[in-house]
């Protein structure tokens, strides 16, 4: 039960993260959320016994996917129209 | 035109849902996915083909080597092909915005990068080493190692990092990484097997077929590793300076 | 099957597929509609993520251990050491090394598979995520927005610009050298009523087409 109750707040926080991520108007901060989302995925597919999968996932997604965003950034308008 | 698009988005959200119904309970023991003959299989031969533990290793490297391999391939290409997009591109262009100012590398920042850098590299090492056993393997153990490259570059400035692991290098050892893989896969073939076959190096080695399947993945897990280490690393010098593989953030 | 039961079914028992819904379709709506090249990848990348966690979700089995063998399945664990120790003491049965696993203790892992396939499309998703923002800065470089309706206005004017210079260059030309005849003509003293009323219509014409280009480019 307990496993289920985690498994449930870390779906909902995907998707706050999710939306959060392409909600906000600042770029870097998106990316930076981005980061937070993949991490949270990492959990979940930990949790699901996926180990492989999750260790994956915490070096790829949210290192290497999150610091190529933020670089890219840098170079461009931080802001975004929508 | 937001309005517009969600036609299709819910359109498709509501067949989705709908199909969730047929979807197995989780966890189910008789999914399709846990059920089929070609999964049991794997986890049940795992042990007597390749003597691996770890069975996504084994099924990575040795049952679907093929896939891996040309997943590494793609991995080149996409680093190549960021090279060529990027290279000679941002000639004329100011190099730094009006908001910035020159700074020296931060002594605490280097010093603590200078301590964690080794370790960080021997850990890489171990996941890419220890892949067999644990979760870990070419991959991962190799984008590790780039991130080590890419901390000394976010640290002190690209052209250090670029100092240890220049472009043309990165290139070489992830070209090399492909060729490690390919001729292992080449060699068992000579050896009398079929492409990728590595039980055939018990020729040559003197191991039990189990144990040179063994190590071959080992040896394939390095070349993957060679090319996503590198590779990584081209990923983020070249678009954290736009091409010009100088000063970077 | 009534309504209430439906929801019921899929609120409660899948959820998890819920969400995976919800997020394939949060990806898939900021790739259509976001009008920023960063944040339609970003959206791309949450599409991919919700694929994978799907195809995880599916390797789930109830009561099952992670795919690495315990260490009484282990071919160079404690236990292999064991029966390699006890056939050299004369046991007949497991004459040599490890042994395929009984269908029951295939039950107890998670099925490896789905975990390779998307091992190696995180990879590769990193990878050619990388590419697409080579391509966005390059954008950036080119037209100095990543907003895809200023670029597209972008565009459009560039168009407009493209196709209708060379038409305007040639009779641009044609107009100042004859103007440029009419003034020597004029310097040489040799000026008539006549020609000034000619001259009046065509002398106004090249002015305008330069007045009406002049604003153009900085629109």
């Amino acid at each position: 039960m307990g496993l289920e109750i985690f498994n449930t707040f870390i779906l909902l926080l995907l998707v706050v993260a999710a939306v959060t991520s392409l909600w906000v108007k600042d770029l870097l901060v998106s990316a930076v959320v981005f980061g937070v989302y993949s991490f949270l995925m990492c959990l979940l597919w930990a949790e699901m016994g996926a180990v492989d999968v999750a260790f994956t996932e915490a070096t790829v997604g949210a290192g290497i996917s999150t610091v190529v965003l933020v670089a890219t950034v840098f170079h461009l308008r931080r802001k975004s129209n929508d | 035109m937001k309005l517009f698009s969600l036609i299709p988005v819910l359109a498709i959200g509501a067949l989705l849902l709908w199909a969730g119904q047929d979807f197995p309970k989780w966890g189910d023991l008789a999914s399709p996915a846990s059920k089929s003959s070609v999964s049991s299989h794997f986890i049940a031969k795992t042990g007597v083909d390749t003597e691996v533990p770890n069975m996504v290793t084994a099924v990575l490297a040795d049952y679907r080597g093929f896939d891996t391999m040309f997943e590494t391939v793609v991995v080149f290409i996409a680093g190549t092909a960021v090279i060529a997009i990027l290279r000679g591109s941002s000639i004329g262009r100011p190099r730094r915005k009006d908001h910035e100012v020159e700074a020296e590398p931060d002594l605490i920042v280097t010093n603590t990068v200078r301590l964690i850098v080794p370790v960080i590299q021997i850990f890489a090492f171990y996941v890419l080493a220890h892949g067999h056993v644990s979760p870990g393997g070419g991959f991962q153990g190799g984008v590790l190692m780039g991130a080590s490259f890419i901390l000394i570059a976010l640290s002190w400035d690209l052209e250090k990092a670029m100092a240890r692991f220049p472009i043309e290098r990165c290139l070489f050892v992830a070209a090399m990484g492909i060729v490690l893989y390919g001729g292992i896969g080449l060699l068992s073939m000579l050896l009398g097997g079929e492409f990728l076959d590595y039980a055939e190096l018990e020729k040559i080695f003197p191991v039990s077929r189990g144990m040179a399947r063994y190590y071959a993945i080992l040896g394939v897990e390095i070349g993957v590793g060679f090319t996503v280490a590198s590779i990584m690393f081209v990923l983020y010098a070249n678009l954290a300076s736009e091409g010009r593989l100088k000063e970077g953030l | 099957m009534d309504g209430g039961s439906l929801v019921s079914e899929l609120l409660i028992e899948r959820l998890n597929y819920c969400i995976y819904v919800i997020l394939l379709l949060i990806g898939l709506w900021a790739m259509l509609a976001k009008r920023n090249l960063v944040k339609k990848l970003i959206g791309m990348s949450i599409f991919q993520t919700a694929i994978i966690l799907f195809y995880v979700s599916i390797a789930v089995k109830k009561d099952a251990t992670i795919p690495i063998y315990l260490a009484e399945h282990d071919p160079h664990g404690s236990h292999a050491q064991e029966s390699a120790d006890q056939n050299t003491t004369g046991n007949q049965e497991s004459s040599q090394g490890p042994v395929a696993l009984q269908p029951e203790t295939v039950k107890g892992y998670a099925n490896p598979l789905p975990h390779v396939l998307m091992l190696t499309a995180i990879v590769v998703g990193v990878a050619t995520l990388g590419l697409a923002l080579a391509l966005t800065q390059r954008i950036y470089q080119g037209y100095g927005t990543i907003e895809e309706d200023e670029l597209l206005d972008k565009l459009d004017r560039a168009d407009e610009r493209a196709s209708v210079s060379p038409l305007i260059r040639e009779k641009r030309n044609e107009q100042r050298r004859e103007a440029n005849q009419r003034a020597r003509a004029r310097a040489a003293g040799g000026l008539v009523a006549k020609g000034k009323q000619k001259a009046q219509p065509k002398r106004t014409s090249p002015r305008s087409s330069v007045d009406e280009e002049k604003p153009e480019p900085k629109k």
